[in-house]
């Protein structure tokens, strides 16, 4: 059943991001101002969107840790982030590759790409902490600390563009005010977004099965030691 | 009493400190001479020293303070005294807000006695009108430092890696209100007007400070 | 009333349940031996009892306070011992630490070295200023973990001597250890503890001093 799932949503996904990518490539015409790389924002956009997403959802799961102090929610809360980082870090590899063809430099240190490197690190940090500690609870209940505390990292870097003049562009989305971009333009942000999101179910239902069987391991390496 | 616990920790880890002044020579003798660093790295005397002084000297006290927080907790393991202390009736809350508040005199202290060599050897130009605004930076900006570094000292103070984990967790997070700190006490140091940053640094210390009284006692104990 | 309530308590490492269903009733006065191999679980119950970890289900109720001895001597190195003392005093909010501390030094025979640093004794020293600390507050509850292993002979003699004037008192006591003899003959009650449960408890009988391995072949899975 849930083998099923999986490759249920990999075909639809990418199905999806094949006709997508289609539409991208073919259908729609350059930008005015940008020229051809204005395509990766369909690249760029959805992945920042998961990895923040994921990132605040990780802070739900980590209280839903420490108020219940059930395995599954930590188990599930490494699992998202773990996911999240990885689109985090396809959102900076991307806009890095946008920035040197617009601005002409790789990096910039404006606000909103500082503080999301800083949540990167962060979440980053994260993970490593997982690895530094052996007590399946212990491990959890810290490991629920950091992620409350980086979310506010998380909430900052999304603040961002509006607390600060940012080098990085305002929002354009109709959903932010941003007035939208032209028509047939945004749909194919959405799609990408909804494949992507289906491919990170896909890793996350992946890795939660991994973190059930280091469970198991865990507990049949204490069982056999107590004897 | 909530208060006079707060003050029994503080005084205990203070007064151990004056005794052994190990992390106080260490943290003192470390900004010194990343102070000197700096300034073979960057001509001290031009013009453009302004553009990144606060951000020099809040390097030089990002580091110099690991020293002092990184020991908050660690100087609790030698001897069992951490469990002596959680199994007190002093409450965990109680335990942090003595121990931060030490750990705030003592980087504060090593931050007055850097300024003024940072001044020195930088060049810096001095008014008194500026005496406010610059304590004002430092007392916040210390304080953001102090609640991370000596929430994660208590996080990390039982782990196999905590030489590294400290500074990898640490360092990221304290990242905001170290730019923040940064950029005001530049325009202090030109005389430019503040800008949002005190009001986001303000914020930043309201809500770590929260944050960490809160999970102290879930990172301690459980 | 019981003076030490442990009920239903379970505690997982991960998914392994180190405690399974430990409950203990403990009435005031009584001393009580917890038995048991190494890994059986007497160190975990007992850092739970203290504060020190959570149980993950169950709940403890203790009528008074706690004093714990464990197998870390929890002083500071760069103190006195009279401060030392009276640092624990006020952490336990004692009416006048300073008073009870020089009582405590009396009492453990230290008081010729009141104003030497703990890092200065000799071990048995250290042992009997750790003795001091924990009996200190004249705790209701005493919870020691495994108090006769590397204790001096001076320390051993200090230490049953404070026990059985802690009985007199009516003070109840619960006391972790292999050394069956020494813990046998100062119990009133005994606890054996295997595999995180709890597979005897009742009176300490005659038998049970006479043959001391008696609770092991009996109760035990061996």
């Amino acid at each position: 059943m849930r083998e099923k799932i999986i490759i249920g949503l990999a075909v639809f996904a990418g199905a999806l991001l094949a006709w997508n990518m289609n539409t991208i490539f073919t259908a729609l015409p350059d930008e005015l101002n940008q020229g051809a790389i204005y395509r990766i924002i369909y690249f760029h956009v959805p992945a920042n969107i998961l990895g923040m997403t994921g990132f605040g959802l990780g802070m739900f799961l980590s209280i839903g840790y420490l108020v219940t102090k059930d395995l599954r929610y930590d188990a599930l809360a490494a699992s998202v982030t773990e996911v999240s980082l990885v689109f985090a870090s396809i959102g900076l590899a991307t806009g890095s590759i946008w920035a040197r063809i617009i601005w002409g430099v790789w990096w910039a240190w404006d606000y909103r790409l500082t503080s999301w490197l800083v949540c990167w690190l962060i979440f980053g940090g994260y993970l490593m902490l997982r690895r530094a500690v052996d007590e399946p609870n212990q491990r959890a209940r810290f490991a629920a600390v950091v992620s409350i505390l980086g979310s506010v990292n998380a909430y900052i870097s999304y603040k961002s563009i509006e607390w600060w003049n940012t080098q990085h562009p305002q929002p354009v989305l109709s959903i932010r005010n941003g007035g939208g971009m032209a028509a047939g333009m945004e749909a194919p942000i959405w799609w990408n977004l909804l494949a992507l999101a289906c491919f990170s179910a896909i890793l996350v239902m992946v890795r939660m099965r991994q973190e059930g069987f280091a469970r198991e391991i865990d507990t049949l390496r204490r069982m056999a030691h107590s004897q | 009493m909530f208060l006079r616990d707060v003050w029994t920790i503080t005084a205990k880890d203070l007064h151990s400190e004056l005794r052994t002044k190990e992390a106080w020579n260490a943290s003192i003798a470390f900004s010194v001479v990343i102070l000197l660093l700096f300034s073979f790295a960057f001509d001290p005397s031009s013009e453009q020293i302004q553009e990144f002084s606060g951000g020099l000297l809040w390097m030089t006290y990002a580091f110099a303070g690991a020293l002092v927080l990184n020991r908050s907790f660690a100087r609790e393991l030698q001897n069992d005294c951490l469990d002596a202390l959680i199994a007190s009736p002093v409450s965990s809350a109680a335990l942090f807000v003595g121990k931060a508040l030490a750990n705030f005199a003592m980087l504060f202290a090593v931050e007055l006695v850097s300024l003024p060599v940072f001044v020195l050897f930088y060049n810096v130009p001095w008014s008194a009108a500026q005496v406010w605004p610059m304590l004002l930076v430092l007392v916040m900006g210390t304080w953001a430092l102090t609640v991370i570094g000596t929430l994660f000292s208590a996080l990390t103070v039982n782990l196999r890696l905590r030489e590294l984990m400290l500074p990898t967790l640490v360092y990221p997070m304290m990242i905001p209100a170290l730019i923040a700190a940064m950029t005001i006490t530049t325009n202090v140091l030109a005389g430019n007007p503040v800008g949002f940053g005190m009001r986001f640094l303000v914020a930043f210390d309201i809500i770590f400070t929260l944050l960490a009284v809160v999970f102290v006692d879930t990172v301690l104990v459980g | 009333m019981n003076a030490l309530e442990i009920s239903d308590v379970w505690k997982y490492y991960g998914d392994f349940p180190a405690l399974r269903e430990v409950g203990l009733n403990i009435a005031p006065g009584s001393t009580m031996a917890l038995l048991g191999r190494n890994g059986a679980g007497k160190t975990t119950l007992l850092r739970i009892v203290a504060g020190l970890a959570r149980p993950s289900r169950g709940s403890i109720k203790i009528h008074g306070s706690i004093g714990i001895l464990g197998h870390g001597i929890a002083l500071y190195d760069e103190l006195t011992a009279f401060e030392n003392l009276t640092l624990f005093g006020r952490l336990y909010g004692l009416p006048d630490p300073r008073k009870r501390a020089d009582e405590m030094l009396e009492r453990v025979g230290l008081a010729r070295v009141r104003d030497g640093l703990a890092r200065e004794f000799s071990r048995g020293m250290r042992q009997r200023l750790a003795v001091g600390r924990a009996f200190l507050h004249d705790p209701e509850v005493l919870l020691l973990d495994e108090p006769f292993t590397a204790l001096d002979d001076l320390a051993i003699a200090v230490l049953q001597s404070m026990i059985k004037s802690m009985r007199e008192r009516g003070r109840t006591i619960v006391m972790s250890t292999h050394q069956l003899r020494e813990a046998l003959e100062l119990a009133s009650h005994v606890a054996l503890l295997q595999r995180g449960q709890i597979v005897h408890t009742g009176e300490r009988t005659q038998q049970m001093l006479d043959d001391t391995g008696w609770l092991y072949k009996t109760y035990g899975d061996n």
